[in-house]
């Protein structure tokens, strides 16, 4: 069963960041430790897949020297996927920074369970 | 009639263009066009509707001109097209009746931006519902998360931007695991769209190999949007979201965005795993075991809460554990009477928001219980509109909610193991309902001396009250003749497959 482990090991350190990204999103206080983990969580799946896409000794799909013939390039969708998850994980992104900015001018701190506690005080 | 093909493709491009260029048009010209948008896509909705109603067969519609394994497919059945009907409905009546709360709660020069962010909305809840390529209804989750945080934040204050975090954190970590769950169903499978992925999965549990891997794309696939759609131990965010957010978005995230999830959580089961392999991994146990403490527990936090908008978005979780406690029980009919109660649930929840609204605004705008007494003497319409919602949420006769309740309960009587479990559950969660929701109609309509709040009446509101009055006319024909639509139900299932 594990033997394959050492084979795919690229598979097997996208699923241990996978791990600590998702744990961090979850996990951590911080907003921007938060935002990181959640970036590490994003990067670990599109290693996963970029590991998935790649076959051994082939080039990049890209057409060079006029070799057409399908055995010469890796496989292109996973490529693709990584490309679109990659604009739609920054445009997340984006949009947690932003949000993280206007909590911070607005309570003076980081901590997601401190601002909790303030808006309890305030009473809304 | 062929022409109507185009419609599902057009009706989600509609949505796309119309937000484009609403971002660059006044507050009132872009909700002149997102109202023009919603009626349009109605009108389609409805057309697709008839269509595959009078063909009786599901249609694949193929973007660009790439053949079925590597481009990309629209497919609409009469499922499909019921559910986009029913969300353009809601979404213009929910917007229709939150509009004057919209109009004092935002900003004149960010009203724009609320309608920019409904019609990305709805672009993407249609692509959710008609896509028959997973990648892109991954995009377009998170479209639709990012889209409903808006929504969630456009009204600015402390709590709703703690509120749209919160929900924030939440949804990636669903999407996360529903972008990985579809990663390793593509590793294994090499294909992205569902018809495609269905017949290598058949396959691939034929030959009895990779079970483990295939079971556990599953259940991140699976746990992923069970986050995203609030399912009980992932509700923290909820009622937050739904609670101080403005009235139109809080209506359309309960009664739509949530179900959106849930709509592309059914398609999974259906089209993309298949129904039987789905049901052999088990693990609609545990569907159905989370969707039971959903409905006890939903119902206790609504009983303790002191804030009628609290309490409404507690009573989401307890309902969205009656849809899951359906897909739990592994049979035609529970799948039935999970999708009715989608219907059901979105007609009556965003009724009971926005009759909440009114109520609240004869009280001086407070939220407490306390301070709502004889409020639905104050405002007439909102106070029989919270009325209605509240028997249909209880399960009434006449009224959506009976319906789904027998749909249930019908659905558990074929299941031998679960029968028990499921019958009891449903009937303290009836009566946990019942507590709250007739504990806020019997503190409506307590008389108060002399109280210092004015009274409203159809004059000053006629749109409100008009809405008010097509939510109900919507929730008892659904409770009336829920025959047509519960059979309209089946045929779409029964296409799916």
């Amino acid at each position: 069963m594990g033997a394959n482990l050492f084979v795919n090991y690229g598979e097997a350190v996208a699923m241990i960041l996978f791990g600590i990204g998702f744990g961090n999103l979850l996990l951590q206080p911080n907003l921007i430790k938060k935002i990181i983990g959640l970036n590490i969580m994003d990067t670990a799946i599109y290693l996963f897949l970029a590991e998935k896409g790649y076959i051994r000794g082939r080039v990049a799909p890209i057409v060079a020297n006029g070799v057409q013939s399908v055995e010469a390039y890796i496989n292109p969708i996973p490529s693709g996927l990584v490309l679109t998850g990659i604009v739609v994980s920054v445009s997340v992104s984006a949009l947690m920074l932003a949000l993280t900015i206007r909590l911070y001018r607005r309570y003076h701190t980081l901590d997601l369970d401190q601002i909790s506690k303030q808006l309890r005080k305030e009473g809304l | 009639m062929d022409f109507v093909r185009n419609f599902p493709c057009i009706s989600i491009m509609l949505c796309l263009f119309a937000g484009i260029i609403s971002s660059g048009l006044r507050g009132k010209a872009a909700m002149l066009v997102n109202t023009g948008l919603l009626v349009t896509n109605t009108v389609l909705s409805a057309c697709t509707l008839l269509y595959t109603l009078s063909t009786g067969a599901s249609f694949v519609y193929v973007m660009g001109r790439f053949p079925a394994p590597w481009g990309n497919e629209i497919r609409a059945g009469v499922l499909e097209s019921l559910i986009a009907l029913f969300f353009c409905i809601i979404m213009l009546l929910s917007l229709f009746g939150g509009r004057h709360k919209l109009l004092q709660g935002v900003e004149e020069g960010k009203l724009y931006l609320y309608y920019v962010l409904m019609d990305l909305l709805l672009s993407s809840l249609l692509a959710l519902v008609y896509t028959n390529d997973m990648f892109t209804a991954y995009v377009f989750v998170e479209i639709n998360t990012i889209s409903a945080c808006g929504l969630i934040m456009i009204r600015q204050n402390g709590r709703t931007i703690e509120a749209a975090v919160r929900y924030m954190i939440m949804s990636l970590l669903g999407s996360g695991m529903l972008l990985l769950g579809l990663c390793m169903l593509y590793d294994l499978t090499g294909h992205l769209l569902m018809s495609n992925i269905k017949e290598s999965v058949a396959l691939i549990v034929a030959e009895g190999e990779y079970t483990i891997p295939l079971i556990v794309s599953i259940v991140l696939m699976s746990v992923g949007l069970c986050i995203k759609s609030a399912l009980f131990p992932f509700h923290a965010w909820l009622p937050d979201a739904y609670g101080y957010s403005t009235v139109s978005s809080a209506a359309v995230l309960s009664s739509l965005v949530s179900k959106g999830y849930i709509f592309l959580l059914i398609k999974i089961i259906y089209r993309v795993i298949g129904f039987d392999i789905y049901h052999d991994t088990r693990i609609i146990d545990i569907l159905f075991l989370f969707g039971l403490m959903g409905m006890i527990f939903g119902s206790t936090s609504a009983i303790r809460e002191n804030d009628i908008r609290r309490m409404i978005a507690f009573s989401s979780v307890a309902q969205i554990g009656y849809i899951y406690m359906g897909f739990g029980m592994g049979t035609e009919a529970g799948m039935t009477a999970s999708v009715f109660h989608i219907l059901s649930h979105a007609a009556t929840k965003s009724l009971l928001f926005i009759a909440a609204v009114g109520l609240t605004d004869v009280s001086g705008r407070n939220r407490q219980f306390i301070e709502l007494t004889g409020s639905g003497y104050r405002n007439r319409w909102a106070g029989v509109a919270f009325t209605v919602g509240s028997l249909a949420m209880v399960g009434v006769p006449l009224f959506s909610g009976f319906i789904s309740k027998l749909l249930f309960a019908q659905a558990a009587v074929q299941n031998h193991a679960k029968m028990l479990p499921a019958l009891i559950v449903l009937g303290i969660s009836t009566i946990l309902n019942a507590i709250y929701f007739m504990k806020t109609v019997i503190r409506i309509y307590t008389p108060v001396e002399d109280t210092p709040y004015p009274s409203v009446t159809f004059r000053d509101r006629p749109v409100y009250a008009v809405v008010l009055t097509a939510f109900i006319v919507l929730n008892v024909m659904l409770g009336i003749s829920s025959q047509p639509v519960v059979d309209m139900i089946r045929q779409g299932l029964a296409m799916f497959a």
